[in-house]
């Protein structure tokens, strides 16, 4: 609770360059430190690296020799796939549902964590336990009662909301617990300040405190984008046909044309770029928010 | 045991007169409170009033879509349903008596209880050392930690189903590897075979989630002062001396609420069981979840799919309180 009063967006840069600057002799690397390293790496990115090789090849490839490397280079299987209306249409639903996740979760969160934060009232804590028991309240626990609940008495089975809602309403519990913390480490004196002013508590709320939290949303909103990118269990018993999201497209096509391992490759590997993509440009934001969530 | 301490004395100096300290402390907010009058109650309703327009749409939506199916969870299972029509052939605990005495449902749990201590007894000295070693200065460091926690981003179907092709019996590259370097791999494939299914799956997890031990491992080591690693170079402590008396010691917390969070995640380990498995071969790597839907989905059980949801979320809460009591309780002690 106490170590996260810095804002998340100075502390890191703060502890990097005191760690850095530290006396030399625990630093540095040796040949072994590398090579340990380099094992670590080639663990790590191989079966990806490999993935995304393997849909250069042919089938053909494939089975001859599985170790080579493409020879001849075939550009088919990924033309393929980018030619194939159902990846599109995979990648369009998988967006929208976590747009609208992503947007009702920030919202919803950021709006909850405030009197959470900054207000002082009997059952303050007692409200803030129930959003942190939903921690314990995985989806996979009410999926069956969700998939009744959603489909048979809202209508919203094979929808877009139907997804998301329940996926904004499973991510609100860790939401709040980050941002909580980062609310309360604003200082008190904003608050003064803008109560000598004449602002009330709502102006405060739209005025100073949202514009100055935007940090802590964009790293509860990237990690509930992704949350809902990667998410395969409620869409699974949810959607299907034309609002499949890539998640059930790449383990359906994989299963559809199992033979052909070479568009698998190509498929997997072309779905994996969004996220990975994402996942570059918004690395800090992703890891303070876990790092925070340990912390706070 | 010092808080109660102090507590009581704060309560009786309230009465009596008592330390002085305690007499100033519990002074200031009387105070406050006596100045505020009529306009104190009216700026108290609506502040109420805020609070709940702040609080109702989060709340709505976790009750609608957390609480209520959790509660319909409860429900159901007391029943025999297909899904369809209304709730009336009431069954009481008979649910809970077949779903505890199935076998299936047995070898699921005692799977995830496999996955909850292989995960921590793998991932833990293997994310400390390599957290350690990305820990020290050297070139490249930050493409290290970008590629080392890249897997945790993927979806679990996506690194499911590479790991599948990677995994096929004779033309999967790992048994090509394998066999031009003389072994032999499993003839059902390593995912065929009853007794190394469960823990093909466990390398796998480790492969995706050992990035996010890494990251954890690593922001609490940015949080050990410089101060103790001068002192202890100083004193002439090696490297290794340095890591096992100070660094591992204050990672305790972090540490610790890692190992929850990985707990709580191996309980409900679905999406990369159903891609590889699907809970095979003959139910060698079936998982609570893996049951659940099978029995809600599949067979249309409902009421055996409600009685497994709640024994799962059961055994998680155990594990949540009797882990929050027996392990984490000097770290929130320390931290209040």
């Amino acid at each position: 609770m106490t170590t996260q009063t810095q804002s998340p967006e100075t502390a890191p840069q703060q502890t990097e360059r005191r760690r850095r600057g530290s006396s030399g002799k625990f630093q540095g690397g040796s040949p072994a430190v590398y090579a340990a390293a380099f094992v670590v790496v080639v663990a790590t990115l191989g079966p990806v690296v490999y993935g995304a090789l393997g849909g250069f090849r042919s089938n053909f490839q494939l089975a001859d020799s599985p170790a080579g490397l493409p020879s001849p280079w075939i550009f088919d299987n990924y033309i393929g796939v980018l030619q194939n209306p159902d990846f599109w249409t995979f990648n369009l639903n998988s967006i929208a549902v976590a747009v609208i996740t992503t947007a009702i979760v920030v919202v919803f969160g950021v709006m909850a964590a405030y009197p959470l934060a900054r207000y002082q009232f009997k059952g303050r804590e007692a409200l803030f336990m129930v959003f942190v028991a939903g921690l314990l309240f995985p989806a996979t626990v009410a999926v069956i009662p969700l998939f009744i609940l959603i489909t048979q008495n809202l209508g919203l089975g094979n929808t877009w909301w139907g997804v998301a809602l329940p996926q904004a309403a499973f991510a609100l519990p860790i939401t709040v617990v980050i941002l909580r913390p980062f609310l309360m480490a604003l200082p008190k004196e904003l608050e003064e300040a803008a109560q000598l002013d004449g602002t009330s508590r709502i102006g405060f709320f739209w005025r100073i405190l949202l514009p100055l939290s935007g940090p802590g949303m964009v790293t509860v909103g990237v990690l509930a984008f992704v949350g809902s990118w990667n998410a395969y269990l409620l869409p699974l018993l949810l959607l299907r046909g034309d609002m499949r999201t890539l998640p059930l497209g790449v383990a359906d096509f994989s299963t559809e044309y199992s033979v052909d391992t070479a568009g698998v490759f190509a498929f997997t590997t072309l779905a994996m770029i969004p996220a990975l993509v994402f996942f570059l440009a918004m690395q800090k934001r992703i890891v303070n928010g876990l790092q925070g969530a340990v912390k706070g | 045991m010092a808080d109660n301490v102090t507590a009581s004395a704060d309560a009786s100096s309230a009465t009596s007169s008592g330390p002085a300290a305690g007499a100033t402390r519990q002074g200031r907010p009387a105070a406050g409170q006596s100045a505020g009058g009529r306009r104190a109650a009216h700026s108290d309703l609506r502040k109420r009033l805020e609070i709940a327009f702040f609080v109702a749409p989060a709340l709505g939506l976790f009750v609608l879509f957390v609480v209520w199916p959790v509660i319909t969870a409860v429900q159901m299972s007391m029943f025999r349903w297909n899904g369809i029509g209304p709730l009336e052939n009431f069954v009481g605990l008979d649910n809970y008596a077949r779903v505890l005495n199935s076998d299936v449902f047995i070898g699921s749990l005692v799977n995830n209880l496999i996955i909850v201590a292989s995960s921590i007894a793998i991932q833990l000295p293997l994310g400390l050392a390599i957290a350690l070693l990305l820990n020290r200065r050297m070139w490249g460091q930050g493409l290290l930690r970008t590629i080392i926690f890249m897997p945790y981003v993927l979806a679990e179907v996506v690194a499911g189903v590479i790991w599948f092709q990677l995994l096929q019996p004779q033309y999967g590259v790992i048994d090509t590897l394998l066999e031009a370097i003389g072994l032999t791999p499993p003839p059902q494939g390593w995912l065929g075979d009853m007794d190394l299914a469960l823990w093909t799956i466990i390398v796998i997890l480790t492969w995706k989630y050992i990035g996010l031990a890494v990251i954890l491992f690593l922001a609490g080591l940015q949080g050990v002062p410089d101060e103790l690693y001068e002192a202890a170079q100083l004193d002439g402590a090696s490297w290794w001396q340095v890591q096992r008396k100070i660094t591992i010691p204050l990672l305790g917390p972090t540490i610790r609420t890692w190992a929850f969070l990985s707990m709580i995640g191996s309980l409900q380990l679905f999406d990369m069981v159903w891609i590889m498995t699907r809970g095979g071969p003959a139910n060698a790597t079936s998982t609570m979840a893996i049951f659940l839907v099978n029995e809600g989905t599949n067979r249309a059980n409902f009421g055996i799919a409600g009685a497994a949801s709640v024994v799962l979320f059961f055994i998680a809460l155990v594990f949540a309180v009797l882990y929050q009591q027996l392990i984490m309780k000097r770290d929130t002690k320390g931290g209040a």
